[in-house]
């Protein structure tokens, strides 16, 4: 093994993690303003309503993220009617691609969340806003979202870890994030291991940084349940 | 069955392998699990260092890059000690051995937390009832302690072996014939994406609700003791 190759092409590598991050950020950032409506409209007693959100969290819930991430990139350029559209500057970058793939993914993983967040919330909360007076909008606006957000900030954390994880898909459609810059050095130098092994690191950084900004997020939002009040849920 | 330009069949054969690849790892995983969890609950210190080691690697990196690490790296490992041996021709593992190490291993480093949950929460009462009545450490554990260490597990082993489902499909990026390899080289000669990924996104689909079903069917077997 030789690690000196690792510090030749370090400064690649954190050029690859920086579009990963952008991936992230721009996918999480999306996905969230996505659930939410989501969500709520899932939560709806109207069939007709909650249907199709239940529907759209079923196919992306229950396909692998590498089959949606493929349909988007190869699978709306098979209809010419794309292809000539206003969309299609943006379907055919790879980085947009992914962008969509990624946030439609994970704004049904995080619908599911803030569905489970605005069930969670006891009855009588809802009927203590309904006894004062307040109207549906106000109700949600100064006392269910708000708990909500307590209520989800767990989860939402390892959901962000797990769209960091499957950020790494992105390379499969030839952008170069940080596992695709990987195995670019790695067909140019064939040293697998050690480049593999540094991303892997640079990925764990990342994750821990993620986990210990949440732990503060979560500090601060739930602090007025006392210490350990919130069981942190686990992956799946 | 639907002929997909001749394709349909293909894909079946893809929907084997993907099956074998999964059920193949869930076996390594659960062991994994298992072996985890107990190493975290030891009172060894150097295994307890170990077991975590392992779980805070395994899930912070991407899958994606355990399922290139092993491929890439298992084969270069090898390469490196059979030279030792003064063999040095190319050595190359399959994609499916490769597979069902990386898969395994990711699944068994949720498994080892699942597993630990499920440890953690049997009375203390069941082990010194089972030492009473004169069992050994293995009787114990396989009549009295895995029995109901599964049922409290199940639920959260189910959503892994979901996610694991998916993650299948990650290993066509080294090559095993699974669906979704199958639906790439069928793209390649129709130029027809969004039809085969569509039939391959059906495909695994079809094996979630399968697989929720089996859960469904095993958790309630598993409680049929449990009066709620």
């Amino acid at each position: 093994m030789d690690f000196s190759i690792v510090i030749e092409y370090f400064p690649k590598l954190l050029e690859g993690a920086w579009v990963s991050l952008q991936l992230i950020f721009l996918s999480v950032f999306l996905g969230g303003v996505f659930a939410l409506p989501i969500a709520l409209a899932r939560t709806s007693k109207n069939r007709l309503v909650s249907g199709l959100p239940f529907l759209y969290i079923f196919f992306f819930r229950g396909t692998p993220l590498l089959v949606q991430i493929f349909l988007v990139y190869y699978g709306a350029s098979q209809f010419d009617v794309v292809k000539e559209s206003i969309f299609w500057p943006i379907l055919r970058e790879p980085f947009w691609c992914a962008i969509i793939a990624f946030t439609l993914n994970t704004s049904a993983y995080t619908a599911e969340i803030f569905r489970g967040a605005i069930q969670a919330i006891p009855v009588g909360e809802v009927e203590a806003c309904k006894t004062i007076g307040m109207t549906k909008v106000q109700m949600y606006r100064r006392i269910l979202l708000p708990r909500a957000f307590g209520i989800v900030l767990p989860a939402y954390g390892n959901e962000i870890i797990l769209m960091l994880k499957g950020s790494a898909l992105a390379s499969t459609i030839t952008i170069l994030d940080l596992t695709g810059m990987a195995r670019t050095i790695i067909a140019r130098t064939y040293t697998p291991i050690e480049i593999f092994l540094a991303a892997g690191v640079i990925y764990l950084a990342i994750s821990m940084v993620v986990i210990a900004i949440f732990k503060q997020v979560e500090k601060r939002q739930n602090s007025y349940l006392g210490p350990n009040l919130i069981k942190v849920p686990d992956k799946g | 069955m639907v002929d997909l330009h001749g394709f349909g069949n293909q894909l079946w054969l893809g929907l084997v392998v993907t099956l074998e690849l999964a059920l193949a790892s869930l076996v390594v995983g659960l062991l994994l699990g298992l072996l985890g969890a107990s190493a975290k609950l030891s009172s060894v210190k150097a295994l307890q260092w170990i077991a975590n080691i392992y779980t805070t690697i395994i899930r912070g990196i991407p899958e994606l890059l355990t399922v290139l690490i092993i491929y890439f790296g298992a084969t270069a490992f090898l390469m490196s000690i059979a030279s030792l041996f003064g063999y040095d021709e190319y050595i190359e593992i399959g994609a499916f051995a490769a597979g069902v190490t990386a898969l395994g291993l990711t699944f068994g480093a949720y498994a080892t937390e699942v597993f630990r949950g499920a440890l953690q929460s049997i009375a203390k009462g069941q082990n010194e009832a089972a030492i009473a009545l004169g069992m050994g450490p293995y009787r114990t554990f396989y009549r009295i302690i895995l029995p109901q260490v599964w049922r409290l597990a199940l639920p959260g082993l189910g959503n892994l072996f979901l996610v694991l489902l998916k993650d299948t499909a990650l290993v066509s990026v080294v090559g095993l014939d699974d669906i979704m390899r199958k639906a790439n080289i069928a793209v390649s000669s129709t130029k027809e994406p969004f039809l085969f990924y569509s039939a391959a996104a059906f495909l695994y689909l079809a094996l979630t609700v399968v697989s929720m079903a089996v859960v469904h069917f095993l958790e309630k077997h598993a409680n049929r003791g449990i009066r709620r």
